[in-house]
């Protein structure tokens, strides 16, 4: 294939490739390494770990929660402690860490046909810092006072005060400096990520031929560069009042009967600048898993995508609207109620695109040729926690409804819903899919199939009811649910109910891990192409690919990525860097 | 086949769990049907999709799964299906987005008779205070919060002096009178939420913050806080008893004002107040100690 002269509309290259880096040791190679390819396998890992810790947080935080009172070492200090630091780890050291770090670094170069990053020196960095934020994130659970206990919100003034745990410790010094760190090193990847995807495509990869993977992660990453500034300087800000006194979000406190030396600063603007990140983050961590699930169901249903561009603005769309909607995560803070109307109108004209990605991905079902692969599994469960989280957001989103219902287990329920296990169970989707590619064998069958069951079902069974407790009134980040009126007894039996079902899914998570490790060796060998898929990563020469990705000569774009099926065509699929033509073109442009 | 079966039991089990589980709002005690009107109709609609989107896709695993000799469709786009949904769900929305924000603006607008009733969050407990018979509050400062002057009344303020003052104890409110709740907390943000009155909002220390209600039923009704306010925040309860207009001025009658609190030698402290059932921030504080030192 790589003799073949470029066919019409195949643009000469323009810049002639440059020489790799090429590793000198083994040091280099694996573990200093600047292939994107390691670097993607040391940002999950370091993302596995920690999310691992996050896991066993919420296990304790639902002991607490189901069993009250059984557990003594379970304070309400150590409660706090643990439902942020799950929170911040799950939001950010594990999700976005995982789809931009992990599955952007792995795929993002494949995927437009590059060799590597475009800065790898850069990206390498990226990492390192990422693991040092992970580190001082970390070191927090041994410093004095242990971690912070704010929520993983950091409202001030309550999170650098005495009776916040970690407020007048290390806790919130250590959780700002990582949280800093953590922006700085994902800066480095981000601007990686866009310029390879703007600059180090391929020829013939159009912008409109690239895979929706590639898209989402595109976008998201644009997204987190625009968002996550806002985050850094409220960091920052935080960062000041704690430790040198300044007033940015203190106003004048008097607590436990003793005056503080703040005056005039504004707690609001906090949540202001928090939000600004904080809502276009759903969105950083919900539009990898758009496009990660639109090619897994494409492939796996031997069918196009269908509406690709509209699937794209879509995305697009999507990421501009997600700057202009946070302040729906304070229409009770206090802020100017007025604004509750702007807020909910935007919140709720958000759902229009995200509606439209629905559909199109249940029409790409539609007289498609659905193999129930794992991968397919997981993306048919994505489909069902999604539909479910977002249609809970129109009660949120809707500013009146949304009263009685912040605060309470009804907002707990849907963003895990939403962001907490339809993102993962895509995860676990694009972990099955992509094995095959980063190790050359398969993961087992029957422990997938195991995995998938009790994690989509048993989710589902956690957090389905938990919307109830909410409308029942039932506030959330509340260590002790005693003496309370509303509360009834079967409320309390509930909550044990839901406590079980999140040790069982916990556990079903033991045995994933175990099928990762074991396969590895033990799996069964896939080829290089085992789904069948027409994307640039399954066209390599050699599985695993190796540094280069590509052997001597890059491949060439001659078609999208959502050949499949095509009528005339011998198989089911044709991929990208396939030439010839297969009657008229119905590929959109 | 047993996937799309598990899709319909998805959906038809969610619903029954809808219709049949005992777990449900609390009986509303104040004016604020209409929310709960919002919900019912987010209901309906959000759950038709719900079902609709997952059994159609339940009905696509079954009707295209694999058989040897299939080969799926190829279809890149169908632009008139596409318009017509996004069309139809525009039209959705709009039925969401229109009663809510109708609602809302009841609910940021406040009746011109609302009676105010300040509410004053402290780490961890409630108190409040009425405006006396001028009907108005005096101004107050979180820098002249004092062990004597708890809510920080600025004294030089006449309009303060005969505000009626319960400190770290029940609040009562008349029934059928709409009152607008100011907002105040003297530290870290609180927020003021009763379940049956559906209406809540944070309490920010430096703003005044307020949202507004009026009973409906007379009784004892349990406040939670809201808003994350550290270690004491699930205990941080307080008591609204919504009384009949006879209940309630007899209990304002055994209140104290401003100006009696902070009249030299004063010896009816806050502690002895008549109806004092909430724990006192400082109790829960001090227990929180013995727990943290085990």
């Amino acid at each position: 294939m790589v003799d073949i002269t470029p066919a019409d509309g195949i643009p000469p290259a323009e810049v002639a490739e440059v020489e790799l880096y090429h590793p000198h040791s083994w040091w280099t190679k694996y573990v200093f390494s600047q292939d994107a390819k390691v670097i993607a396998i040391q940002y999950s890992a370091t993302a596995t770990g920690i999310g691992l810790v996050a896991l066993v947080l919420s296990w304790l935080m639902r002991l607490q929660l189901g069993f009250p009172g059984t557990f003594d070492f379970i304070t309400p200090e150590a409660y706090y402690q643990f439902i942020t630091m799950h929170g911040m780890i799950m939001v950010i050291y594990l999700l976005t860490a995982l789809f931009l770090g992990g599955f952007g670094n792995y795929l993002i170069p494949l995927m437009v046909g590059a060799r590597d990053m475009v800065f790898p020196y850069v990206n390498m960095l990226s990492y390192w810092i990422y693991l040092l934020a992970v580190l001082v994130l970390v070191s927090s659970f041994f410093a004095p006072g242990g971690p912070t206990g704010a929520g993983w919100t950091l409202y001030p003034p309550q999170a650098i005060m005495s009776g916040t745990p970690g407020g007048q410790d290390w806790g919130i010094i250590l959780m700002l400096s990582s949280l800093i760190l953590f922006i700085i090193g994902f800066t480095m990847g981000g601007l990686n990520y866009v310029v390879t995807v703007l600059q180090g495509r391929t020829r013939g990869m159009t912008m409109m031929r690239l895979p929706l993977t590639v898209w989402g992660i595109f976008t998201a990453t644009v997204m987190a560069l625009l968002a996550f500034p806002a985050l850094f300087v409220a960091c920052v800000m935080m960062l000041l009042d704690r430790a040198l006194g300044t007033s940015f979000f203190m106003p004048a406190i008097s607590e436990m009967g003793e005056q503080l030396q703040h005056n005039g600063g504004s707690p609001i603007l906090f949540q202001h600048l928090f939000w600004f990140f904080g809502h276009p983050e759903v969105y950083i961590v919900a539009l990898p898993a758009f496009g990660i699930v639109s090619d897994l169901i494409s492939t796996h249903a031997r069918k196009n995508i269908f509406g690709y561009r509209m699937m794209v603005w879509a995305i697009v769309g999507i990421g501009a609207l997600s700057f202009v909607v946070w302040a729906h995560h304070m229409y009770v803070s206090g802020m100017d109620p007025y604004f509750g109307f702007f807020f909910a109108t935007t919140t709720l004209i958000i759902a229009v695109p995200t509606a439209i990605k629905v559909y199109n991905w249940v029409l790409t079902l539609w007289r498609g040729d659905i193999h129930l692969t794992i991968p397919m599994l997981f993306a048919l469960a994505f489909i069902v926690t999604f539909v479910n989280g977002g249609l809970t957001g129109l009660f949120l989103g809707n500013v009146v409804v949304d009263v009685p219902l912040s605060d309470t287990m009804f907002v707990v329920a849907h963003f895990h819903m939403v962001m907490g296990v339809a993102p993962i169970l895509v995860v676990f989707g694009a972990i099955y899919h992509w094995y095959p590619k980063v190790t050359g064998r398969m993961l087992d069958e029957m422990l997938g199939r195991f995995h998938f069951w009790v994690t989509f079902l048993g989710a589902y069974l956690i957090f389905f009811p938990m919307h109830y407790l909410g409308l029942m009134g039932v506030p959330r980040r509340y260590a002790e649910l005693t003496d309370m009126t509303i509360m009834t007894e079967s409320a309390h039996h509930l909550n044990s109910f839901i406590s079980i079902m999140a040790f069982i899914v916990g556990f079903a998570q033991m045995v994933f891990l175990f099928n990762l490790i074991w396969s590895i060796r033990h799996g069964r060998e896939a080829g290089g192409n085992p789904w069948r898929a027409t994307t640039l990563e399954w066209q390599t020469p050699h599985t695993p690919p190796t540094h280069g990705n590509f052997g001597k000569d890059l491949p060439i774009v001659y078609r999208w990525a959502y050949d499949y099926s095509v009528p005339g065509a011998k198989e089911d699929f044709i991929p990208q860097n396939m030439p010839g033509s297969f009657g008229p073109s119905r590929e959109p442009a | 086949m047993a996937v799309a079966l598990v899709l319909v039991l998805v959906v038809v089990g969610s619903v029954l769990f809808h219709l049949l589980s005992p777990w449900w709002w609390t009986p509303i005690a104040s004016n604020w049907s209409y929310i709960d009107n919002t919900i019912i109709i987010t209901f309906w609609i959000t759950g038709v999709v719900f079902a609709a989107v997952v059994l159609f896709m339940a009905y696509c695993v079954f009707r295209f799964r694999h058989r040897d000799g299939n080969r799926a469709a190829y279809e890149p786009e169908n632009k008139r299906l596409e318009s017509w949904l996004t069309i139809v769900t525009a039209v959705g929305v709009t039925a969401l987005l229109v009663p809510g924000l109708f609602v809302w603006s009841r609910f940021v607008n406040v009746p011109s008779d609302a009676t105010d009733v300040e509410v004053v969050g402290q780490q961890w407990q409630w108190s409040f205070r009425l405006p006396g018979k001028d009907g108005k509050l005096g101004t107050s400062d979180t820098r002249d919060v004092t062990a004597d002057n708890p809510l920080g009344v600025i004294a030089s303020d006449p309009n303060g002096q005969d505000d009626v003052v319960v400190e770290a104890a029940d609040l009562h409110l008349p029934v059928g009178k709409p009152v607008k709740m100011l907002l105040r907390s003297i530290d870290v943000l609180h927020d003021f939420y009763v379940p049956e009155f559906r209406a809540k909002m944070d309490m920010i220390p430096g703003s005044v913050t307020y949202f507004w209600f009026t009973p409906t039923k007379t009784g004892t009704f349990q406040v939670l806080c809201a808003e994350l306010c550290g270690q004491g925040h699930p205990l941080m309860h307080g008591v609204v008893m919504v009384d009949t207009q006879q209940d309630y001025l007899a209990w304002l009658g055994q209140q104290q004002t401003f100006a009696q609190l902070s009249a030299p030698q004063q010896t009816g402290s806050a502690d002895q107040a008549p109806g004092k059932t909430t724990a006192s921030g400082l109790k829960i504080a001090a227990k929180l100690e013995t727990v943290g030192s085990r």
